[in-house]
């Protein structure tokens, strides 16, 4: 149990508290990219997630046997390794969201969260916390891809994973699945995450103080 | 001839490669700070890209293909273009140290950036020859510069202005490259 409790936050500090799109602001192409629809971000959400929590756990195996010196080529190509097969597998399986995807599933390659969590947690940690590191960034990067593609399908198209939600008299934003709303949206997203935290840490800090005044009344 | 001047168009503006495609966010976001180290990256991103198009286009159409391994484009090109920016930095540290001195912090900063991968990607999937992937490759550098040091111009008059407080950093940045994308989709269907 006492263990269970110490990995949790390891898992759980992706979806919300370091959330690599809202809070991190780091590979930001795809999610501006791919998420015109909630199904293209969905994809583009799992990839992300297999690719990360995949090469957490690589380059946690082969930690001691690497050079540091020559750590950063060893990650990239154990990256593009496993995007390959994801773009293998995609290809095969499901050769429209393959389509869909374009140039920016060959580019998950390039997202500086998979390498950042590969330098920066990966390779000091062990396989079971590498994974569950990596696949909680996954889940918030999934997250965050679903949130925008589902503002963004909503207001553009009025629909929902390709069902009509709005009703028949509303007329689609077009410039929500166009570049420049998404760069609009992301603006207001980073914005409202922004607020959210400063408020959370405004109560967090009224709660510390509250407790120290109860303990100081108590003594 | 119209063919290349097509091309070169359309990279530059209509299919902007940041504006459009959202490719290169991450140092169009963090160079536009300051309009000279934008203009100097713009530079930087042109000349490598131009040259690791050349490269990657002669190791797919004369080692990948012939063998028959085009599945390892992604891995191959990925390791190509880091290692050459890698390459050209030690050369230009050694030969050129006032370019270097200009320049060298940019290089770092592109060795594995999406917009240098993608430019090659791109070429290869849509088998231009090597002229036009050179061609390709200078307007879609060409296409970064210009929209990265417009965005330094209009962020540097934003440090006058009075943005909300949440908006303030990356928010504001966001919704102006959203205004600036709005601007070139005017040129979409121009060709």
């Amino acid at each position: 149990m006492d263990k269970l409790k110490e990995l949790w936050p390891i898992y759980s500090k992706g979806l919300l508290a370091e959330n690599p799109i809202f809070i991190l602001a780091l590979s930001l192409c795809p999610a501006l990219a791919v998420t015109t629809t909630v199904i293209n971000g969905l994809t583009m959400g799992l990839t992300v997630t297999f690719v990360i929590t995949s090469n957490n756990v690589v380059v946690s195996l082969v930690r001691h046997l690497v050079n540091p010196k020559v750590r950063v080529p060893v990650y990239i190509t154990s990256i593009a390794t496993i995007v390959t097969v994801a773009q293998l597998v995609l290809q095969a399986y499901f050769p429209v969201l393959y389509k869909a995807m374009g140039i920016y599933l060959a580019l998950v390659v390039v997202f500086a969260i998979i390498l950042a969590r590969a330098e920066v947690f990966a390779s000091k940690n062990g396989v079971v916390r590498s994974f569950l590191d990596g696949f909680g960034m996954g889940c918030g990067f999934t997250l965050a891809m679903l949130v925008i593609s589902a503002i963004r399908e909503l207001i553009g198209s009025g629909t929902l994973l390709g069902y009509q939600v709005m009703g028949s008299g509303y007329e689609p934003m077009l410039m929500m699945i166009l570049p420049p709303g998404a760069f609009i949206l992301i603006g207001y997203l980073v914005a409202a995450t922004k607020t959210w935290n400063a408020h959370r840490e405004k109560i967090e800090a009224q709660e510390a103080r509250r407790r120290e005044a109860r303990k100081e009344a108590e003594a | 001839m119209a063919e290349y001047l097509t091309l070169f168009i359309g990279a530059v503006i209509i299919n902007n490669f940041v504006l459009t495609k959202f490719l290169g966010l991450c140092i169009f976001f963090g160079i536009s700070k300051s309009f000279s180290a934008s203009v100097g990256m713009g530079m930087a991103v042109t000349s490598v890209m131009t040259m690791s198009s050349i490269l990657a286009w002669i190791v797919y159409f004369f080692v990948l293909e012939p063998l028959g391994v085009t599945f390892l484009t992604t891995i191959v090109f990925v390791v190509l273009t880091a290692s050459f920016v890698q390459l050209l930095e030690l050369v230009i540290k050694k030969q050129a140290p006032a370019l270097y001195n200009m320049w060298g912090i940019y290089l770092l900063l592109i060795a594995t950036n999406c917009i240098v991968l993608a430019v090659p990607l791109l070429n290869v999937e849509n088998s231009y020859s090597l002229l036009k992937s050179i061609v390709f490759a200078i307007g879609s550098g060409l296409g970064f510069a210009l929209a990265i040091a417009l965005m330094a111009s209009l962020r540097e008059k934003l440090v006058y202005a009075d943005v909300p407080k949440p908006l303030q950093g990356i928010g504001i940045a966001f919704i102006l490259a959203g205004m600036l994308s709005l601007a070139f989709l005017g040129f979409s269907g121009m060709l």
